[in-house]
């Protein structure tokens, strides 16, 4: 079969960093291909050469045989490639409609914008996909799942001939997922070609044809799903052969730390109420917004609860801000790291420093060398690998920044320390580094949180389970009861539904 | 004491027990290729050409006379610098003047003795900060729309106060504050503004206020989740910048003599483009003390040179527009070359 | 129901109830003739409210528009001093003010300078440029042509042209931005500027586009100025931009970009010609008219914010009753 569209020796440099070395990628007709590989692989530089947003340095991109250059996304829109981006960008005061036909709506009379035109194809489209969506909504009001299905309505509106997905299931339920695969299942059969970005194995495996392998910006090669093991993928992803193997740990759990008893929030969540010990993981397991994040960040200072109270080693704490919860001892390392994380712009001293200035400072007044020992103890511990204390965090990689986040913690010497998907898009080197560094502070006393969708690291590095649904804990699971089965039926409400 | 530069990453050796150096470059390496190293540069170039310009320049008496149409701005200028690099600004500076200065006139005609009018001054700048404040750190409005509208709101109320009149005949000991010299020709304004510019040096490069100001400049919700009170400093820093305007309403009330409630009017204009000249980033997060320092200096240096020189005050201030643009733009187009 | 809910029949119905509370008391200012003269007062202001919107659409500000509108009016008076036909000063201020729209638009979109330091520059540059021309001289009634004094307030079918200028403009703005791409171009610019890019629009020239228009109204606003006032001098409009920007902060443009309506531009600018009109109606002293329209603006804000309050994740399932 002859590929739609080629990729050959394509190079795209930044100052410092070779982004893609001569990489090379084929799209098939009515297939699915996946790309794969770690954060900082090329992924999306790769996306955005296809998408015109960046020009290549080198190679060429053949469509239907033919050599053609994207000068400008709207030129790759025109030769019909399209995408779904990660962050769905699409625009949340415009209709629905407007959304599907932004920067090229139906005309009418005079070259004008022919509305009723544009409601009606959005219409046609949103059916083809089985989207009962208003054409008229205006997208704030939608889902994210629905925004994905406008999203895709638009790549259908502009005939798309190629499809890039990328990472389109990572906010999305089990249901939505579900749905979105019988999606891309119409598209094939439409024969879209289909590029997939995703960091989950198994809907790779699903959903997949192809496969193509990147590492560093280079290519590490092609081939069919059905011809290559997951263990073998992840060979060729981290350049090793890599099991997923959760650090041993003692489980010996000591006296209460933290209890939270009856937390509620008008909206969120309702009648939190849990135990966590010195020394303990406890897991948070849960559907995308099952409400897990918001509990944290309300234990956290960030909302206030309508109801309930915190102790923290057996005195009542009231926790109204950050500043509130880092002096009682709860610290959380967010999910969203780009906007939450570090602070890009300050040098990574200075984010170490942050909620420690009180204590390298006197009256008021920073003293410049015990900030830079703080920031350097805590670093260090944490192997962060950098040129120089003084340097920018923004220009770090995100495993780095995460380090920095968390040696920021470090150093207000916490009881509880709060994880948000600790390794959500962190690739799987990076992975077992964390998971051994959370083994090793929770045998040091600490109390650790951790918040993940990830059954394996769920069941591989908790103590005890507990499972949240809408906004409310569900179950709690300890020792054998620990089964991958228990945790999904608790979060998706199976038994009840049974019952 | 700077450690040795390390090339970054390339290395692969052990990496258990690597030190990371405090520094890339040395303090003094990073000075040079400033905002600020610039900014003297072109401080130098201004006197010098002054000096040729006009033989009445290099005279100390003309000098000290040059440094009144910086001083208050500067004041200002400090304060604005602060809120500007946490990503807020207050263009209700200029309004705040005429609200306080009238304040003062009314407690002037109820007979208040200079202490007094010091005290009301301050403090209306100080009430006018608090109002700033709470709409945008309490209620968390956009500052640039909350200050159009509070530039209004404070100006309009004076002149609701005074209409077309004016107050004058402060008591005598008040000229002091606009026309008082400390010590030969160091005014009293001059001596202020000293004092205020090392203040506030200290306050933003050397505190822990001045280091959450930074942090939330470059990414406020970042900063709240590091444990920093981001609605708290973002309050304190209209109060204060709302202070320091109550202080330059003080001089300039005292300086003219009299109180109109069109005083000041667009000096808050001058203000931003004297701290956007000083090298604080308009989007926030960067910027230093010492680079408003500098550019005060500079913007009295062209506005004397050019008084010197019989050019009109407009000229002057198209001159300071094209500096404005040129000193952001010259930067930007070299560094894409 | 959603037709209330839009914040343009909001602002319409306060503009109606304070009309109507004004009338109750006196009813002469509710005359057609007096309506229609606030209407002509406040053309100038509803027409660089359409333009300043724009701008603030695209996530920028133009604070040099009182400037812009000053140099042309003044270059207006010039022209028709030295003899220009009418016919050819209209287009030739227009192009003149679209111009300095676009050295604003220019050093946002190519050298990305952020456009409230560009056009704080430009503003102060601009009005110099006016004493440049004419060493701070007044160009006066008597020095202008009966003709070029007498286009904003000829009559139409009932009202001055100036009118049936802000009109025109109204309808042309709204066509533009509904139905045309450059149009939804601005909303999407500033919505989601990096989603923009996306879609093959180009953020900075978009922006850069804005401004040109923006400039464009503010030149032909120039000439009517001069034309209808009869005199034009170095202070003209003198921080008139700060008018404009309230005019569509009251309409509900937000100023974080990406939402706004003609209408809403047009509506906040009437608020604040009614108040101004109102004022010696009701015998209060002008001097209030500013506090009162700093007022107006917190509450605009105030209001704007409450509406687009970012709601809290709706987890919980709503209590089964």
């Amino acid at each position: 079969m002859q590929p739609v569209l080629s990729l050959r020796g394509i190079s795209k440099s930044f100052p410092g960093v070779k982004a893609l070395s001569d990489v090379q990628l084929d799209l098939y007709p009515g297939e699915v291909t996946a790309l794969i590989g770690e954060n900082g692989a090329g992924k999306s530089t790769i996306v955005k050469v296809l998408t015109g947003v960046y020009q290549p340095d080198a190679g060429t991109i053949t469509l239907d045989g033919q050599d053609l250059r994207f000068p400008t996304p709207d030129a790759a829109s025109a030769a019909g490639v399209t995408a779904i981006h990660q962050e769905t960008v699409l625009f949340d005061e415009l209709t629905v409609a407007e959304n599907i036909w932004l920067g090229h709506a139906p005309r009418g009379r005079f070259g004008l914008i022919d509305w009723t035109a544009m409601r009606e194809g959005a219409k046609r489209l949103l059916d083809s996909i089985g989207a009962r969506l208003d054409p008229d909504a205006r997208l704030k009001d939608l889902g994210i799942a629905s925004k994905h299905l406008v999203a895709i309505a638009r790549a259908l509106s502009v005939d798309a001939r190629v499809v890039i997905m990328d990472e389109p299931t990572a906010a999305l339920s089990h249901k939505e997922i579900h749905e979105l695969y019988e999606l891309v299942e119409t598209l094939k059969a439409q024969g879209k070609a289909i590029l997939f970005i995703s960091h989950k194995f198994d809907e790779i495996f699903r959903i997949a044809d192809r496969f193509t392998v990147f590492r560093d910006g280079q290519f590490v090669g092609t081939g069919k799903i059905a011809e290559v093991s997951e263990g073998k993928l992840v060979q060729m992803m981290v350049g090793r052969s890599v099991d997923q193997i959760f650090p041993a740990r003692s489980h010996n759990v000591g006296e209460p730390v933290l209890t939270v008893a009856g937390y509620s929030h008008p909206t969120e969540f309702a009648d939190i109420g849990f135990t966590l010990h010195r020394g303990e993981i406890l897991g948070f397991y849960g559907l995308v917004g099952a409400g897990r994040s918001e509990v944290m960040q309300a234990l956290f200072g960030i909302t206030r609860p309508s109801k309930g109270a915190c102790r923290i080693g057996g005195r009542v704490a009231v926790i109204r801000s950050t500043a509130e919860a880092v002096e009682a001892g709860i610290v959380y390392v967010p999910e969203d790291r780009g906007r939450q994380g570090a602070v890009k712009g300050l040098p990574i001293f200075q984010n170490v420093t942050l909620p420690s200035l009180g204590a390298v400072s006197r009256g008021g007044f920073l003293k410049m060398a015990e900030e830079f020992k703080l920031a350097r103890d805590y670093t260090q511990r944490l192997d962060l690998r950098a040129a120089a204390l003084d340097q920018d965090v923004g220009l770090l990689s995100g495993g780095n920044q995460q380090k920095v986040v968390i040696a920021k913690w470090l150093a207000t010497k916490p009881r509880v320390i709060i994880l948000d998907e600790p390794t959500k898009g962190i690739d799987i080197g990076s992975k077992a580094a964390v998971h051994e560094f959370m083994a090793e502070l929770a045998a040091e006393g600490l109390s650790v949180i951790m918040v993940s969708s990830e059954i394996p690291e769920v069941l591989g590095m908790s103590d005890r389970v507990i499972v949240m649904r809408e906004g409310r804990i569900v179950a709690e699971v300890s020792g054998a009861a620990m089964t991958p089965e228990a945790l999904v039926r608790a979060a998706a409400g199976i038994e009840e539904a049974a019952a | 004491m700077s450690a040795p530069a390390t090339p970054p990453a390339a290395t692969t050796a052990s990496t258990t027990g690597r030190i990371l150096p405090n520094r890339l470059q040395s303090p003094l390496a990073r000075a040079l290729r400033s905002w600020e190293a610039l900014l003297l540069v072109v401080f130098v170039l201004v006197f010098a050409i002054n000096s040729f310009a006009s033989p009445y320049f290099l005279n100390a008496w003309n000098l000290s006379d040059a440094t009144f149409n910086f001083t208050e701005k500067a004041m200002i200028a400090f304060a604005m610098a602060m809120l500007i690099i946490a990503g807020e600004i207050d263009l209700s500076v200029a309004s705040i003047i005429a609200l306080a200065s009238t304040a003062m006139g009314l407690a002037m005609t109820a007979g208040a003795g200079v202490p007094v009018l010091v005290l009301v001054g301050l403090g209306t700048g100080l009430l006018c900060g608090v109002v700033n404040g709470v709409l945008v750190a309490r209620m968390g409005l956009p500052s640039i729309v909350v200050t159009i509208g509070t530039m209004s709101l404070f100006r309009g109320i004076s002149y609701i106060i005074l209409g077309d009149q004016a107050f004058t005949g402060y008591p005598k000991g008040f000229g002091y504050f606009g026309q008082g010299y400390v010590w030969w020709v160091f005014s009293f304004e001059l001596v202020l503004f000293a004092v205020l510019a090392v203040a506030f040096y200290l306050l933003l490069h050397k505190s822990t206020f001045g280091r959450a100001v930074y942090a939330i400049g470059n990414n406020a919700t970042a900063a709240q989740f590091s444990g920093i009170r981001v609605a708290r400093v973002r309050f304190l820093l209209f109060l204060l910048t709302g202070l320091m305007s109550g202080v330059a309403a003080v001089c300039l009330t005292s300086r003219l003599g009299s109180t109109r409630p069109s005083i000041a009017t667009g000096m808050e204009l001058e203000v931003v483009t004297m701290v956007v000249l000083g090298g604080i980033s308009i989007l926030g997060g960067s910027g230093t003390i010492p680079g408003v320092v500098l550019a005060a200096l500079i913007m009295g240096l062209v506005t004397f040179g050019f008084g010197l020189l019989n050019v009109p005050g407009i000229v002057m201030s198209i001159f300071l527009g094209l500096l404005l643009i040129s000193v952001i733009a010259v930067p930007r187009l070299l560094r894409r070359k | 129901m959603s037709i209330l809910k839009s914040r343009e029949a909001q602002l319409a119905l306060a503009i109606a109830i304070l009309t109507a509370g004004i009338a109750l008391r006196f009813p002469a200012f509710v005359t057609p003739a007096n309506l229609a003269g606030v209407f002509n007062d406040t053309s100038p202001l509803m027409i660089l409210a359409i333009g300043q919107m724009i701008v603030i659409l695209t996530k920028c500000i133009d604070l040099s528009v009182a400037a812009n509108l000053a140099l042309c009016g003044m270059v207006a008076a010039l022209m028709n001093g030295a003899g220009v036909p009418l016919a050819l000063i209209v287009p030739a201020v227009v192009a003149l003010g679209a111009a300095l729209g676009a050295v604003n638009g220019l050093l946002v979109w190519k050298v990305g300078i952020p456009s409230i330091v560009v056009t704080l520059g430009t503003m102060t540059i601009y009005r110099g440029t006016i004493f440049l021309m004419t060493a701070g001289k007044w160009v006066n009634a008597h020095q202008m042509t009966a003709e070029f004094k007498a286009l904003p307030r000829a009559s139409l079918l009932g009202l001055p042209v100036m009118s049936w200028v802000a009109i025109a403009l109204i309808l042309l703005f709204a066509l533009v931005m509904t139905r045309t791409a450059l149009g939804r171009a601005f909303f999407a610019v500033g919505g989601n500027p990096h989603a923009a890019v996306y879609t093959g629009i180009d953020v900075g020239r978009t922006q850069c586009a804005a401004f040109v228009l923006s400039g464009a109204l503010a030149g032909l606003v120039g000439y009517l100025w001069v034309a209808r006032y009869a005199v034009a001098y170095v202070d003209i409009a003198g921080g008139f931009e700060l008018d404009v920007v309230a005019a569509c902060v009251i309409g509900g443009i937000s100023i974080a970009g990406g939402v706004g309506s003609v209408g809403g531009a047009v509506l906040g600018a009437i608020f604040l010609g009614v108040i101004k009109n109102a004022l010696p109606v009701i015998g209060i002293s002008p001097f209030w008219q500013m506090a009162i329209s700093g007022i107006a603006i917190l509450l605009a804000v105030a209001f704007n914010a409450s509406q687009s309050r970012v709601k809290g994740r709706i987890i919980l399932k709503p209590a089964e009753a």
